[in-house]
């Protein structure tokens, strides 16, 4: 395993431009038990502003476990530890200490689901919901930040004439974009993406994609695929865990061109997983 | 590596002719049959008890015309100046049950949802037997628990409040509908699926934002159900409104007042030593009627709200 692998100089030639990017989160020396199952080992990265990073690894290698302690998604459940820290900036604060609230965490990291899960209630609603949640009543704002979220979710334009429909008449494409537009709302500082594209067939799977590469001019992106390929396409950076380690974690291009480690290459390569 | 099989199993496993096996389908037909016939009792009971009610209103309904059954204000068939006017047993009805209602659709709300989304697991695991519990206790326990504890009780609060009332046969009423109603919103609300409540948690809700404006919704059509179920046994319950709410017909609004219900006038009749086949005896067939086709009403209004808010995941 590669010694800090997050803080390992990148390729000039590949690598974004460095001046300019800079740490939306930091993780340091991470662990994540279930009981006593050790699903994350003393995993350290970081998180890029504005860019996206793709988390990749074959399945139970706890990706999914590892995007979920952004948001503290963990503490609905009872008998989960966390163990280091996740250092959100600016604020330069360890979100996962006990002394921060889980539900501030996720006013300011939205999630979007492997599974569309809109709620029942119609689409309006499901995009007002983050809002409400914080006590928006104006009609105003509400029609605007709805308006702005689909828009950004690329949704406006087959929505806009049946907002008061129930959101499960959409199609699966229509739905995940939908609950995008929910995560999106609320203006997220990080949006993380958990396989969100393996309910769908090839074509939402697309527009998702287009979306996610558009998005990151708003947004730090955290991403869990079960597709290479789909790494490959929309992430600047990519991490590749196995076994709840991070076993390398580089440039997007250097992690599939030449990766450091064997095992990332016999992944990459499809000679294993 | 495959066993030697002998020529009769491999006979069975691999027909050598292919045909129509009557043997088998006669077997199938016959089984076919008797769940059928089965299945058939429990609608041919529910006809033939409808038939036998619509069969003995008529006769009814020769001696009283529908008019005066429906517009008369007093009921007073076993009197000599005799009145055959429903009404009364229908607001008696209608004020114990929205007095049940009024208690036993929000507590067994709250107690759902506190059992479906707040209650840790070792709390639920003693609660509900115990919820359970109170649904098993026999209705005329609850009779004299509300003629002999309730009653005495609100008699503290309201010193006016004569011995039978609604108000007291309506509360008990409501306590013991409780666990109907919770039970079954509750088991609608689990039955909404885990990534649902995420959604909601992942956007910054608490848990009770989640179990009101996500699971709630969510469960709907369980829950209006539930409530269905819960008006059902009110309006149809017997035991605890005659021993408490008293047994004389009287057209009122008021649950202070002693009132009979419809089914409290059919124990007093069906108990009383009326001949078979006079007028008065004959009125009991009325009164179910009216209770069937009002129970029906709910029973409809509840069938076209599940259907029509049907859970789509």
């Amino acid at each position: 395993m590669v010694d800090n692998p997050a803080f390992a100089p990148m390729d000039e030639d590949s690598a974004p431009d460095i001046s300019t990017v800079r740490y939306k989160s930091e993780v340091r020396n991470l662990s994540f038990y279930y009981g006593a199952f050790s699903a994350l080992k003393n995993i350290s990265m970081m998180l890029h502003e504005k860019q996206v990073t793709a988390l990749i690894g074959p399945s139970g290698c706890g990706k999914s476990t590892f995007l979920r302690c952004f948001n503290r998604m963990h503490d609905l459940y009872p008998g989960n530890r966390y163990v280091g820290e996740i250092i959100l900036h600016p604020d330069n604060v360890n979100i996962l200490s006990r002394s921060v609230d889980p539900i501030e965490v996720r006013m300011r990291i939205s999630m979007v689901f492997q599974k569309p899960n809109p709620f029942p209630k119609s689409i309006y609603e499901n995009v007002a919901y983050g809002l409400r949640v914080r006590g928006v009543r104006q009609r105003a704002i509400l029609d605007e930040k709805v308006e702005e979220a689909l828009r950004g979710a690329a949704l406006w334009d087959e929505v806009k004439d049946r907002l008061n429909q129930l959101a499960y008449n959409l199609s699966g494409g229509q739905q995940q974009r939908l609950c995008i537009a929910r995560a999106l709302a609320t203006d997220p500082e990080i949006l993380l993406f958990d396989e969100p594209t393996s309910a769908l067939d090839p074509i939402a799977t697309a527009s998702i994609e287009e979306l996610i590469t558009d998005l990151k001019d708003k947004v730090t992106i955290l991403i869990v695929t079960h597709n290479m390929q789909q790494a490959a396409r929309v992430s600047d950076y990519t991490a590749y865990m196995y076994l709840g380690e991070l076993i390398e974690f580089d440039v997007t291009d250097t992690i599939f061109i030449k990766p450091k480690n064997k095992q990332t290459e016999d992944y990459i390569t499809g000679r294993f997983g | 590596m495959r066993l030697p099989v002998t020529a009769q199993s491999d006979e069975i496993t691999h027909p050598k002719r292919l045909g129509y096996s009557y043997r088998r389908h006669l077997g199938e037909r016959f089984i076919e049959t008797l769940l059928f016939l089965m299945a058939f009792v429990s609608v041919a009971i529910t006809i033939a008890i409808v038939a036998m009610l619509v069969k003995e209103s008529f006769v009814f309904f020769e001696h009283v015309p529908l008019w005066e059954f429906l517009t008369d204000t007093q009921w007073t068939p076993l009197f000599d100046d005799a009145h055959y006017g429903i009404l009364p047993l229908i607001s008696g009805t209608l004020v114990s049950s929205a007095v049940a209602l009024l208690v036993a659709i929000p507590l067994g709300t709250i107690t759902a949802i506190y059992l479906s989304e707040f209650a840790p697991f070792a709390a639920r695991e003693v609660a509900k037997p115990f919820l359970e519990l109170l649904g098993g206790v026999p209705t005329v326990v609850y009779g004299y628990f509300a003629l002999l504890f309730v009653t005495p009780l609100l008699q503290k609060i309201f010193p006016e409040l004569p011995g039978f009332s609604l108000l007291s046969a309506g509360l008990v009423m409501g306590i013991m509908i409780i666990p109907y109603v919770s039970s079954m919103a509750e088991d609608s609300m689990r039955a909404v699926p885990m990534h649902l409540r995420e959604g909601s948690y992942a956007m910054g809700a608490t848990r009770f934002q989640t179990a009101l404006r996500v699971v709630m919704p969510g469960a709907f059509s369980g829950i209006a159900a539930a409530y269905i179920l819960g008006i059902s046994r009110a309006v149809g319950e017997t035991m605890v409104v005659a021993i408490a709410a008293g047994m004389q017909p009287n057209l009122t609004w008021n649950p202070m007042e002693p009132a009979a219900t419809i089914t409290a006038y059919i124990v007093q009749v069906s108990l009383g030593d009326l001949p078979h086949g006079s007028i008065g005896y004959q009125t009991i067939f009325a009164a179910g009627l009216t209770l069937l086709l009002l129970t029906l009403t709910f029973n409809i209004i509840g069938h076209v709200l599940r259907k029509r808010y049907r859970e789509v995941y």
